[in-house]
């Protein structure tokens, strides 16, 4: 039985990666699969730049964010990651999770 | 430690998926942010959300009234510490407005939406959103006059509609 890529990783409570340094794009499609999502361009989109901006900023970005600085628009994440889409996202790139309010 | 997993992300209550009924009854500027936040973080957290406006809270969704709210300065306890009017002074022309006025402009430093676009966004996000159809018939307002998507419903169809809900009234 070949390994579980995601045994090899530290998660939280919550199943948020504990270091997000320790993230790759494989390890990010089998969160992925766990959270029964099918990844696309647009959700990778999303992806990279909730790393790019968590690398800038120190904080996973808020949705509202993601919104402003993307060209994805609200209804569409909520299309891409319906269960929520900013935690979902965050999770996903291997970020922790986001606490801001909007 | 969990690993990720779908169920760690689901907000599941005891019928199923969890729901949120929010009944937004007052239109002042401060009493419209409440709702519409916690409708907003509701959404965000994958959990269902119904919205009932009904007497002043119609303002909120009235495409006419959304963007002018405003924030009482008379009979307000909380004007005088934050703002720095006491309420004789509050009764003046002009002072409510200047007041708005100055909540807005702090609103926006903490990068929240105006009242038309936030509504917009939980619209977005997938709340639903209703007007209380014995508050419209007071005001003699119609479905047009609402934000476009709001429908008009009777409470007693909410009632229905919201059945195993948790509720807030703001």
């Amino acid at each position: 039985m070949p390994q579980d890529i995601l045994d090899t990783v530290d998660f939280d409570d919550e199943g948020f990666m504990v270091d997000d340094k320790a993230w790759t794009k494989e390890i990010g499609q089998a969160i992925a699969e766990a959270l029964e999502v099918e990844l696309s361009d647009r959700h990778w989109a999303v992806i990279d730049f909730a790393r790019a901006d968590f690398e800038s900023s120190g904080e996973p970005p808020t949705l509202r964010r993601i919104t402003q600085q993307t060209d994805v628009s609200m209804k569409e994440m909520y299309q891409l990651f319906p269960d929520g889409p900013a935690k979902l996202a965050a999770n996903i790139a291997g970020l922790k999770k986001p606490t801001g309010c909007i | 430690m969990a690993k990720p997993s779908k169920a760690l992300h689901q907000n599941v209550g005891a019928n199923g998926n969890r729901k949120l009924a929010l009944i937004a009854s007052k239109g002042s500027l401060d009493m419209a942010y409440p709702p519409l936040i916690l409708a907003n973080a509701a959404r965000m957290s994958g959990i269902d959300v119904e919205m009932f406006f009904t007497f002043w809270g119609l303002d909120i969704i009235t495409k006419k009234k959304m963007s002018g709210l405003n924030v009482a300065t008379v009979g307000n306890p909380n004007m005088h510490p934050w703002f720095g009017i006491p309420t004789i002074l509050g009764m003046l022309p002009g002072m409510s407005a200047a007041a708005s006025w100055m909540m807005r402009g702090e609103i926006k430093k903490l990068g929240f939406p105006r009242v038309p676009e936030f509504m917009e966004l939980v619209m977005d996000a997938g709340a639903k959103v209703y007007g209380c159809k014995m508050s419209m018939d007071m005001m003699k307002l119609t479905e047009d006059d609402l934000i476009d998507g709001a429908t008009v419903l009777g409470a007693m169809e909410f009632m229905d509609l919201t059945e195993g809900a948790q509720v807030i009234f703001v």
